[in-house]
């Protein structure tokens, strides 16, 4: 890939430029301003987030990256309302929010579904507690599992279904809340490369055809550029914003731009801001110690 | 052969459900073959002579068992003096009696009359037990569970609570006896109390632990999906642990039938615990083992029949085993 002349990933094409300057015009569903989380440990006082700052718009799919222990779980866990945040603000559409509410969906990497509810019941649940009539509930848990493929299934039990349609069960679960923003804690991160470029598919389609802005957390480069708009990275000890990225990958998306030269530029990037080459050596002294344990005159001498 | 044996002994291997049910019926082959094989093979064990005839021992009486020594040197002193000899064949004592004896007390036991006419009959015996067991187990899980679940959900109901549970549950329910039939008098009541005492502080405990087990992840999806309070503990603690809770049930069930015959000398004495007694006085200990089998009887029947009725209950976890 060295020897591939890449373009500059901040170069967008005149269509790309036109689709954020409009994006940026739309009216801001989740702002966060000097977001800081400290721990206790027996060792002192850890920052985990160091004065996060950004905003995501009406029907924007950011995605957050980042290096193992940056905090992006944290951070989504403080906007989810699961865990306190030590100082800052969290605005969804200029009201600040505190605790776990319906407004804001999530799916988890664990899909979460409740062993003892079918998927029908698993999808009312939200709908319940808020206070819905059964039928009206039922009804809308129906449309849901429809729009998500899953009809065939809705009085099966979580156990019963293959990783990939059970995360499809708690997409619908959250959504039929009609949150503002869909919250995903690596949601695809469990399943095989297969289901998951399946899944990314599916939640394309999903969040083109309805009114849901999304932030989505992974560790995979390529998912992050084929999903989002703005691909928010954070750098790890303590978690702070490194660079708040516009894919100039346009949309729509499709799989076979993941080896066009944006796509690539951008993951370039993306390699450079996540797997510093200098740093990592002298991060950590865990390394192996191998030495030659076949004999110089084995008759497989060389694997090469 | 040699694959056929590896094939029973590999480890945290299912076996095939033939086989199966084949050594589970073994399993009580083996105590049984054991126990006749003492009961009816002379040269095992059978340490004493029963006397078929006392011939001119003065004290010997016909049916009377006597040790092996004893009756050889009875012997030796009749031969010597020249006069009628003893006749008696080996057997054991009369606490080991053999397993037809036992098989036959199962019935007899049911149909004889008891000897006064204030007695109760055997079955009228195990329905007293039956019904002290049920009432103390009841009262201590209407209690218990919803204390336990309560404060397995919220710490600060654990610390307020468990401590003092924990401290409770050592000390010993029959220690507690006297006492409890100063306040409660003689009859059923002091022995509930003794099963409930030796029940509940466990159960607080156990139900407590079973519900600190719930996935937390799942309470944070229902909170995301707009639970609090009271509907996340009814809608994803409760049902999230139920059925966990319903084996810890049956456990403390078994539990509880260890209490009861410590409640039962209780007082005035009842129930099947009365029957064991009166019959060890009476030296029927044939009766005293059907009666101790009957027990086991009961609890293992029950046993099956609530494992049954959970997994009528709880369709889902039914599934999720085969998977």
């Amino acid at each position: 890939m060295t020897h591939l002349e890449l373009p500059s990933y901040l170069e967008q094409s005149e269509n790309v430029r036109d689709r954020f300057s409009r994006l940026k015009e739309r009216p801001v569903i989740l702002e966060v301003k000097g977001l800081q989380k400290e721990f206790d440990t027996p060792q002192g006082r850890v920052t985990a987030l160091k004065d996060i700052n950004f905003k995501t718009h009406r029907r924007e799919f950011v995605c957050v990256i980042g290096p193992s222990g940056c905090g992006k779980s944290t951070l989504i866990r403080i906007l989810a309302g699961l865990e306190n945040k030590t100082s800052g603000k969290v605005l969804l559409e200029g009201q600040e929010v505190s605790g776990p509410g319906p407004d804001r969906g999530m799916v988890f990497q664990g899909y979460t579904l409740f062993p003892w509810l079918t998927v029908k019941r698993n999808v009312m649940f939200g709908l319940e507690v808020s206070g819905q009539g059964k039928y009206i509930a039922e009804d809308e848990a129906r449309q849901w599992i429809e729009l998500v493929g899953l009809s065939k299934f809705e009085n099966s039990y979580p156990h019963q279904l293959s990783g990939g349609m059970k995360q499809r069960v708690a997409i619908a679960r959250a959504l039929a809340n009609q949150p503002r923003i869909l919250l995903m804690d690596e949601p695809f991160g469990a399943l095989d490369a297969q289901t998951r470029a399946k899944m990314q598919g599916y939640l394309m389609e999903i969040w083109k055809n309805i009114d849901i802005t999304i932030l989505f957390i992974t560790h995979d480069l390529d998912e992050a550029i084929y999903l989002a708009d703005r691909i928010l990275v954070l750098k790890a000890h303590p978690g702070e914003v490194q660079e708040l990225i516009e894919v100039p990958v346009p949309q729509p998306r499709s799989q076979d731009q993941l080896l066009t030269p944006e796509f690539l530029a951008t993951k370039k990037r993306l390699e450079e801001l996540i797997h510093p080459p200098v740093e990592e050596k002298e991060m950590n002294g865990d390394h192996m110690n191998m030495v030659r344990m076949v004999p110089v005159n084995d008759e497989v001498e060389s694997v090469f | 052969m040699a694959s056929a044996v590896a094939q029973l002994f590999s480890v945290r291997r299912e076996l095939n459900a033939n086989t199966r049910i084949w050594v589970i019926i073994f399993s009580f082959i083996l105590p049984l073959a054991i126990w006749s094989l003492i009961s009816y093979v002379p040269f095992v064990w059978h340490p004493k002579i029963e006397i078929t005839s006392p011939g001119d021992v003065g004290y010997f009486s016909e049916g009377m068992l006597v040790d092996r020594e004893v009756f050889d040197s009875e012997l030796q002193k009749v031969i010597k003096e020249d006069k009628e000899l003893p006749e008696g064949f080996p057997a054991n004592p009369v606490y080991l009696p053999a397993p037809h004896e036992v098989a036959v007390a199962f019935y007899t036991a049911f149909t004889t009359e008891p000897k006064r006419r204030s007695e109760k009959w055997l079955h009228e015996s195990l329905w007293d037990s039956i019904q002290v067991i049920f009432w103390g187990f009841l009262i201590s899980s209407i209690i218990g569970v919803p204390l336990g679940i309560i404060c397995g959900t919220y710490d600060f109901f654990s610390k307020l609570f468990e401590p003092f549970v924990e401290f409770f549950r050592y000390l010993p329910a029959p220690a507690f006896g006297a006492l409890a039939v100063a306040i409660l008098g003689i009859h059923s009541a002091p022995k509930i109390a003794i099963i409930f005492i030796g029940t509940f502080f466990q159960q607080v405990l156990i139900v407590s632990n079973t519900t600190r087990k719930l996935d937390p992840s799942l309470l944070e999806a229902a909170m995301t999906l707009g639970a609090k309070r009271m509907t996340l503990l009814f809608r994803v603690v409760i049902p999230g642990i139920i059925t966990y809770l319903y084996k810890d049930l049956r456990i403390l069930l078994g539990w509880a039938w260890t209490y009861l015959i410590v409640a039962e000398l209780i007082g005035t004495s009842s129930g099947i615990t009365w029957f064991i007694t009166q019959q060890a006085r009476y030296k029927n200990f044939e009766n005293v083992y059907a009666a101790i089998m009957i027990i086991g009887v009961i609890g293992l029947t029950t046993d099956l029949i609530l494992a049954w009725i959970g997994r009528r209950l709880f369709s889902w976890e039914r599934e999720m085993a085969k998977t």
